[in-house]
């Protein structure tokens, strides 16, 4: 008799896996970042709107924030914005807002194969003028934004797909990564309770 | 009014499948004849309402009835009129319905064709298919009902995904699903067997036509879904291991192992808990199909929208009729006895060693699949697997099975002589390896996979002609099991021969090619004459304009298309394909590069795939076969031989 349990027993570990899948928040496209719960990279990069001024993340110590990765050629970050632009209305809480790779991340860009100081500038020059035009069209959420323009702070957070947005803490920690668009969900279910129990803290 | 209708009609076929489910069963049990009646106007009943509920959904996509949730999520007023029928299964509700009009089709043609079985035994399997429609119809009106209506009505639906809007797909679902359903009829026999007690060779008999014919649906299914992604997908793969074909190739494999067991039971009434097992288990990976493809547990490129809750509730029928089933057969199985006894060389041992492999290559794929998912839930981290691990651990299992496929046929029930078969096999087998030696240097250069490759296919077709040569001299013209047989072998080697020396000499180049550029693949010229914008019902499209040439002889124009349809943000790639006998030439169009210069260049890429269109050849045969097995007069002249004859008197007849 035992033996032909087999089966039923082989079964019903098959569905205790299953079961575990269909645990709420469950996601398998989910990636874990291995940034989270390490210090944010430091970096300085000039502002968007005022580019005279530099920014860095040490700026941000002793608040909660968000880090935003986002260009104007990436069509997901089109339809994460109004989502962002409406909580940033709520004002609860700063999002910085990083322009990545604006104009070599979009087509039809050859980047140089020797380059000059005058094709950074005029690169950049480019970028700055996408990215003000495209806040102007869709909205601005952001407290203020930064100009990656050859994307090397992207490699530092590990940005492989845009938008991507970090959760960062009062001591720079980063503490949460979404890949990809941040939905209503996410924020309601992830974020900010995360954010609750960091400010507490 | 006409979707209410449509819901109306499932709401009664779940009552008369409750009906179905429990008074035939308890009649077969209490022997109450007006009960046992029941089962077939019951299943005949339930086949009609289904059939009403389809037409409802199908009139509600012709007439464009975006006040239906399903309609407006899945159509378009621009979309043309064969993909709104073909719309009807295209997304998670729809296909559900068409998942239980199957079951109940397939319920229906058992009434039908069941006149020659003992009455108790067709309520039972009509009565255990009730059961299984009864969940499916809970589940589509508790979670998916496909008639639900929308307050807002949209002003035109969100259309079809593109991908699916394909001659291909409009076939591929309903051959998928007429096979994965299907296999509720084995199961359902086994079942019915199960509570009888009465596990014997005529059980085995009354299910391997049922089995066949569900299994040539399944072949088809699958070999056009592979098909479809060769020529859909635009980069000339046929087959990627992705969960939701894994999901349909578990209960092929083991519906493949089915059939070779249940010939054993019926000739020589041994395995016969191992067919029953068998049974439940091809029945119970195409259930386990339906929940990766509609749970979300598993990331998969064409998994369907997914809601936590449908996953519950499709696991809890899991678990309802896989455990019920299993826990029935724990507690039967051990009274069965083992049937004729047989030497460690005999064709039982051969087909064991068959069954073996195919379960435990069965066994590796779910694994593969499952894989992430496990060592997720084990905390072990994330990973993905794919094509390297399933080409690592199947193809090693393979090996001996293409290999057995030439033996096993030639060995005597009962016992078989290891000197004889040698004898009678050793001109094939030297053939073979002359080929594999040989025939690879012909065709290119010679590698270990590709001699393998065709060694083991040259093997299977001469030793086809050993045994039919033995068969004509011993007993003249064979029965069309035998036929079938011999059909669906060879049909695995054309499609081994296909993949072979596809994978050995296929050439591809990605190219930058501005008009009047020209490009060279496998020894064919192509050359681009310039790509020109079209519009379609839906779309719009650009359309490349391209010569293929060999030795400066012009064979034709190729016209591959890249798509942007209104509804989607996703551009279709639409391949151009010269087909031929011994390869294919294969170009899609990739982006437009040449913007800025004003080149009008195209990235573009070409792939030369020898004897690629023989891996669904190989499919076509093996449907053919399983056809032309079906076919045999035996299982329609079942009413003379009752249950009483014993099965050893019948042996030897294949």
């Amino acid at each position: 008799m035992k033996r032909f349990l087999i089966p039923l027993g082989l079964f019903f570990v098959l569905v205790g896996f299953l079961a575990w899948g269909l645990k709420p928040g469950y996601d398998p496209r989910e990636i874990p970042s291995p940034l989270v719960g390490k210090p944010a990279p430091l970096f300085e990069l000039p502002q968007l709107m005022q580019p005279e001024k530099k920014f860095s993340p040490a700026d941000m110590k002793g608040k909660v924030w968000l880090l935003n990765v986002w260009a104007s050629w990436c069509v997901s970050c089109r339809a994460e914005h109004p989502l962002l632009v409406s909580f940033a209305q709520q004002g609860n809480l700063p999002i910085v807002g990083l322009s990545y790779k604006e104009v070599r991340g979009g087509d039809n860009f050859k980047v140089p194969e020797i380059e000059t100081a005058q094709s950074k500038a005029a690169e950049l020059a480019l970028g700055l003028q996408r990215a003000e035009t495209w806040l102007r069209q869709h909205g601005n959420p952001y407290t203020l934004s930064v100009m990656d323009i050859d994307g090397r702070v992207g490699i530092d957070y590990g940005v492989y797909g845009v938008p991507e947005t970090f959760l960062i803490d009062k001591n720079g920690v980063i503490r949460f990564k979404q890949s990809g668009p941040v939905t209503r969900e996410v924020f309601d279910e992830k974020i900010l309770p995360k954010v609750k129990e960091l400010e507490k803290s | 009014m006409i979707p209410e209708l449509g819901h109306f009609a499932i709401i009664l076929a779940l009552l008369v499948a409750v009906v179905q489910g429990v008074l035939p069963l308890l009649g077969a049990h209490r022997n109450d004849s007006a009960w046992i009646g029941l089962a077939r106007p019951a299943a005949q009943a339930q086949w009609l309402l289904l059939l009403i509920a389809f037409g409802c959904l199908t009139y509600a996509f012709i007439a464009n009835d975006f006040s239906v949730q399903y309609v407006a999520e899945h159509s378009n007023s621009q979309l043309p009129t064969v993909y709104r029928i073909a719309a009807v299964w295209g997304g998670h509700e729809g296909s559900l319905l068409l998942w239980v009009l199957l079951l109940a089709s397939w319920t229906l043609a058992v009434s039908l064709l069941s006149r020659a079985l003992p009455e108790v035994m067709v309520a039972r399997v009509i009565g255990v298919l009730g059961l299984v429609s009864c969940g499916m119809l809970l589940f589509i009106l508790l979670t998916s009902s496909p008639f639900e209506r929308l307050l807002d009505i949209p002003q035109d639906g969100r259309d079809l995904n593109p991908l699916l809007q394909d001659p291909g797909l409009v076939i591929h679902p309903p051959m998928l699903y007429m096979g994965y359903v299907g296999f509720s009829v084995a199961f359902a026999f086994a079942i019915a067997a199960l509570l009888s007690g009465s596990l014997d060779a005529t059980w085995a008999r009354w299910s391997r036509p049922w089995t066949l014919a569900a299994w040539i649906f399944l072949t088809l299914g699958i070999g056009l879904g592979s098909w479809w992604a060769y020529y859909e997908l635009g980069w000339g793969g046929w087959w990627f291991w992705d969960p939701v074909e894994n999901a349909s190739f578990m209960p092929w494999l083991f519906g493949t192992a089915l059939i070779h067991s249940l010939a054993v039971t019926e000739k020589r009434g041994a395995f016969k808990n191992w067919t029953v097992l068998l049974a439940i288990g091809a029945f119970s990976l195409s259930l386990l199909g339906t929940f990766l493809v509609r749970s979300g547990v598993l990331t998969s490129v064409h998994a369907f929208a997914t809601d936590p809750r449908r996953g519950i509730f499709i696991l809890t029928f899991l678990v309802l009729v896989i455990g019920s089933s299993l826990l029935l057969f724990a507690w039967r199985a051990p009274k069965v006895g083992l049937g004729g006894r047989f030497a460690l060389m005999s064709r039982e041992t051969l087909l064991l060693m068959n069954n073996v492999l195919l379960v435990v290559a069965c066994g590796s794929v779910l694994l593969g699949t499952l894989y992430p998912l496990i060592i997720d839930a084990l905390g072990l981290g994330k990973i993905s697997v794919g094509p390297p691990y399933f080409q690592a651990v199947f193809v090693p299992l393979m090996i001996p099975l293409l290999f057995l496929i030439a033996v096993g046929p030639t060995a005597r029930w009962k016992q078989a002589s290891v000197g004889d078969m040698t004898v009678r096999l050793r001109i094939a087998f030297a053939i073979a390896l002359a080929a594999g030696i040989g025939l690879p240097f012909i065709l290119g250069s010679w590698t270990p996979l590709v001699g393998l490759g065709v060694l083991l296919a040259i093997w299977i077709c001469v030793s086809a002609i050993v045994q039919i040569r033995e068969r004509f001299q011993k007993s003249g013209n064979p029965p069309p099991a035998f036929w079938g047989m011999q059909l669906a072998h060879l049909g695995i080697a054309v499609f081994v021969i296909g993949v072979t020396l596809v994978k050995g000499y296929e050439t591809e180049k990605d190219v930058r090619m501005a008009p009047d550029d020209t490009v060279e693949v496998g020894g064919y010229t192509i050359r681009l004459l310039g790509v020109k914008d079209a519009m379609g019902p839906n779309y719009r499209a650009s359309v490349g304009d391209l010569e293929l040439s060999k030795d400066g002889k012009l064979l034709r124009t190729l016209h591959p298309e890249k798509r942007a349809y209104f509804s989607s943000a996703m551009p279709m790639t639409e391949a151009a394909i010269d087909t031929g006998f011994t390869r294919d030439v294969y170009v899609s169009l990739g982006e437009p590069v040449g913007v800025e210069d004003g080149s009008g260049a195209w990235s573009v890429r070409v792939h030369h795939k020898p004897f690629v269109d023989w891996i669904w050849g190989g499919c076509l045969l093996m449907a053919l076969g399983g056809l032309v097995a079906a076919s045999d007069r035996r299982y329609r002249l079942q009413s003379r031989f009752s249950a009483g004859i014993p099965s050893a008197l019948k042996g030897a007849t294949s």
